[in-house]
Order: structure tokens, then sequence, then C-alpha cells
């Protein structure tokens, strides 16, 4: 369907951002179609950073396979591994224990956290303000120690394995947990103050990169993206996974569908994370932490799906097995590439300037894109 | 009344810019809030964790002997062949055969930190090392004879 705003004219001018340009967070590459400042169609270029781990993961095992989709979405690494555990554990029919469970789920969450802190930074950066990037990873970084006590790494946890998780709970974990929901509940406010309420923000975000609750669903977009445009689409709400049905928390939901809207939505999923948190950081059960699997895991034949909510949106895992030990072929349904495929709808007709912060809020993760 | 809500939306501009200026000038004055650290003159100090996953090591106690029973498992759990186990056959004082490891190459520049040989190890004889600073003059330096010269097999260890 190309509409005559679409179509390229004499007078037209063609620009290239990226591969390489600060304002894409990494290896994407926009081909813009420009009338004067006013953008008049954006096509996405990928497959600079395809690194094929799709085809990858059918020459490892079930459980050497999960450490690589850490790699897609870096920063939501736990809930990717969660997805491909989840679904080796339906073919295997495995259940997990309730303590597992509890500590997978306060992993999300705190990565969750951690993630939509990055893309504050970043965002605010993209608009030209600097600070509140170094006042992100001020909280952030108290995350990647809790993380790094826990699982031994900062970004690629790998922490994840089929029935369980790798290790039991550092002692410590619930102190420092406990902490950082003190320091965060201080330091939201400055979040406010800073970005939110300033009002060259407001007018750079507010009305601009529309996108109608119609035309977020045709396009296929979840998370914080649809959620801003009034879409009904957490995977944590409308099928729980592990212990989220027992939970209390809203879906946040905002209905200008604007980047103002996801903004707001992005900082209201934080505050439900620590919700959560709080809910479950008292209450973490005793038992073990890793259900009794055998050494060789082996899938009956058959075909296997899971679905998590990651920090951009919905993360689905699609496994056929043949009966061996290695898939026959694995598909990630990344939220990532959907909501990159809805920035033509939004940008046509803004100026070029809107472009970065309309990625901004869309929240772009390269490596999930093009894995 | 237009001209009300203009001032109004004016005075609202130029109170959100200095709420914000506030807070960096808060930061600006309170030097004891910074949190960054001056990494390469702290390295005495630095302090990780214990799981802090940063290199694979094979630990010998004070007699030159290690834990490992060249079983391979450590070599089958790994993703990406960063482990090569190579075993020879020892000559027991009884005169029997058995099995144990000639050297245990570890290539350091495939290793992506992923933990799994270390639970796949049946008798502890692996662990991760708390060291993060990797970089060398040439390639081969990466790759690492894991037990040292000479070692041996631990008494009591199947």
């Amino acid at each position: 369907m190309v509409e005559e705003i679409g179509t390229t004219e004499e007078g037209d001018l063609i620009i290239n951002v990226g591969p390489q340009h600060p304002a894409t967070h990494g290896v994407l590459h926009l081909v813009i179609t420009l009338n004067g400042e006013t953008i008049k169609k954006v096509e996405p270029h990928l497959g600079y950073i395809h690194r094929s781990i799709e085809k990858m993961c059918e020459s490892l095992t079930y459980r050497q396979f999960i450490y690589v989709t850490s790699r897609m979405d870096y920063l939501s690494a736990h809930i990717n591994n969660h997805a491909c555990a989840l679904c080796v554990e339906k073919g295997l029919q495995v259940e997990i224990p309730p303590r597992a469970q509890v500590i997978r789920v306060l992993m999300d969450e705190l990565t969750r956290i951690a993630s939509h802190e990055l893309w504050w930074g970043a965002m605010a950066m993209d608009l030209g303000a600097f600070t509140p990037f170094f006042h992100a990873f001020r909280e952030r970084e108290t995350i990647n120690d809790i993380m790094e006590e826990t699982c031994g790494a900062r970004l690629t946890m790998n922490y994840m394995v089929p029935g369980g998780v790798m290790a039991d709970l550092h002692p410590n974990f619930q102190k420092k947990v406990k902490e950082f929901i003190t320091l965060y509940k201080l330091k939201i406010k400055e979040y406010d103050e800073l970005v939110t309420g300033n009002i060259i923000f407001q007018n750079r975000m507010k009305g601009v990169g529309y996108l109608s609750a119609e035309d977020a669903i045709s396009y296929g977009c979840t998370g914080p993206t649809a959620r801003g445009s009034g879409v009904s689409c957490d995977i944590r709400k409308l099928y729980p996974y592990e212990v989220y049905d027992k939970l209390e928390f809203d879906e946040v939901l905002e209905t200008e569908g604007d980047s103002f809207a996801r903004y707001m939505v992005r900082l209201g999923e934080m505050n439900q994370s620590i919700k959560i948190i709080e809910q479950l950081i008292d209450n973490i059960p005793e038992g073990d932490f890793q259900a009794k699997t055998k050494v060789v895991l082996k899938l009956p034949k058959g075909e296997f799906y899971s679905r998590v909510e990651t920090a951009r949106g919905e993360l689905g895992v699609y496994i056929v097995s043949e009966g061996g030990s290695t898939p026959y072929r694995i598909k990630f349904r990344s939220p990532g590439f959907s909501n990159l495929s809805a920035l033509d709808h939004m940008a046509r007709g803004h100026l070029l300037g809107d472009l970065v912060a309309m990625m901004g809020t869309l929240d772009l993760v390269i490596p999930d894109i093009d894995r | 009344m237009f001209i009300v809500k203009y001032i109004k939306e004016v005075f609202n501009a130029v109170k959100s810019l200095l709420v914000g200026l506030r807070r960096t000038g808060y930061y600006f004055t309170h030097h004891k809030e910074i949190i960054t650290q001056q990494y390469p003159d702290n390295r005495d100090t630095l302090h990780f964790p214990d799981r802090f996953k940063g290199e694979v090591v094979m630990p010998h106690n004070e007699n030159n002997e290690h834990r490992c029973t060249g079983c391979t498992a450590c070599e089958l759990a790994c993703p990406n062949g960063t482990i090569k186990v190579i075993t020879q056959f020892d000559i027991t004082p009884e005169g029997k055969k058995k099995k144990a490891i000639d050297k245990l190459v570890y290539h350091l520049e495939l290793c992506t930190m992923c933990n799994l040989c270390i639970i796949a190890c049946p008798s502890d004889a692996i662990v991760m090392a708390q060291t993060f600073e990797h970089s060398v003059f040439d390639r081969s330096e990466l790759t690492k004879i894991l037990n040292n010269p000479g070692s041996k097999i631990m008494e009591g260890v199947e």
C-alpha cells in the first residue's frame, strides 16, 4: 500500500541515518526520504548485526542454547533466558519448584527496571539532555551489583536453566534489594523533576509520533509501545506464567498514543515492577531452586511455544522437536522487530528531529531486531 | 482569557526549567554523592563477588594435585568448544591402567563465561576465577593449559 506521501518525487532528498550513527543506538540503517525537513518515508534496512542465532541454536543442546539468547535483547537477558527455559520445560513437562519461580520473577522484574532505566537515560540523551543518562546509570548500577552477586555477571547472566535457576540466591540478596527499593523511591522523584516535567521535553514529545490503537494492533506492536496506544497486551496479565497470576499489579495503559504516552507507560511500569518486588522479596518460599532433570535433555516429538513479557514487549519462543537432544527448528518472535515496523507509519509528516524522539520511545535494541 | 492563559503557561515553563536546574545544582554542590570509581588507580581495593565469572581455572593443592578425572563432562557441556580434554592412561601401582588427563586446554578467546562447564563438572575440578583483565599481546597467549605441569589427581577423587 503505497500512499501518495510515500512516493519519491523530483526534489526529494534521500538521506541515510546509520549504520554508524549515535542516534540509532546500534547498527540500524534508516533510509529516509525527505521533502525539505518533513519526513515522507522511513525505510529500515536490517542485517548489519545478523548473527543467525536461530540457526546456531539448532546445533546446540537444550541446555546450551539458552545462553545464546542473552545476546538478542541484551538489556533484558534474564527475560529472554526465561522464555527459552519455559519452552523447554513445557516440552519436558517439568514442574518448577516454587522457590525457583519466585526467584525468576524477582530477577525478571529487576531486569525490567534496569532496562527501563537505561532506556530513560538514553532517550533523554537522544533529545539532547546528557545529565539524565548518568542519573539513570547510577540506579542501574545498583541492580547490576545485585545481579553480579547472585548470577556472576552484569549483562549476559545465563542464570535460568531448564528446571529452575542455576544457583541459589546470594545471602545478601534480600538486603540489597530492599536497599535498592529505598534508593529507587527516593530517586524516582528526580526523574520527574529533571525530565518529565520539563517544558522543552514535553513540547517535543506531546503529539509527536501518533500511533492509533488499530495501527498498533495491525503492525503487531506489543509491550509499552502498544500500551501507550491503549492496547491491553501485557502477557503477564493475559497469559500468566510462573507466579504472576497471584500478584497484585496494574497494567499501565495510556490512550494518547503519542511519544509522551509511551514514555509515561514505561515510567509507570517501573513503579509496578517495584510493587511486584515488594510483594515477593519477603515471601521467597524455602525449598529447592532447581527441579531434578536428566543430564541430557530430550524433548518429545512435537511443537512447543512459550511467550513472556520482556521490557520491550512479547517475546515468543517456538521450538520444533524431532525427539533428539537438539531442536530441529527454533523461531524467536522478537518484540523489537514488530515495533520497528510501525516507525514508518509514525514518522510520516513529522520533522526529521522528531524521528529521534520516536525511535527513543520505541526502545529499539538492534541485536533483538536482527538476531 | 487568552492573555492570562499565556502568562500562566510561560510561568509554568520557567518553573519546570528551574526545578530541573535545582536538581542539577544540588549535585554540583554535593560532591559526596559522586559514585564513579577511578578504575586503574583503585585496582588494589577492587572487590568482586565470589560468583563473578571471569575465567575458568583449575585449583591445585599444595602437593600439585587437582581433582580432574578426565570425564570430559565439561567438554560436552560447552556450547563453543572452549574446553578440550586430552586424556592419557596412567599405570597405577597395582599395574592397572587408569584414565587421567594429560592436558586440559582452555581457549579463553572462545569462552562466553556461561558457567555450564562448572555446573556440569561432577568432581568440582574447575571453578570460575574473579579475574577480568584478559588483554594480551598475542592471541596464542589466550589458549591456556589449566593443569599444572607434573600435576596429579588428588587421592580419593573418582
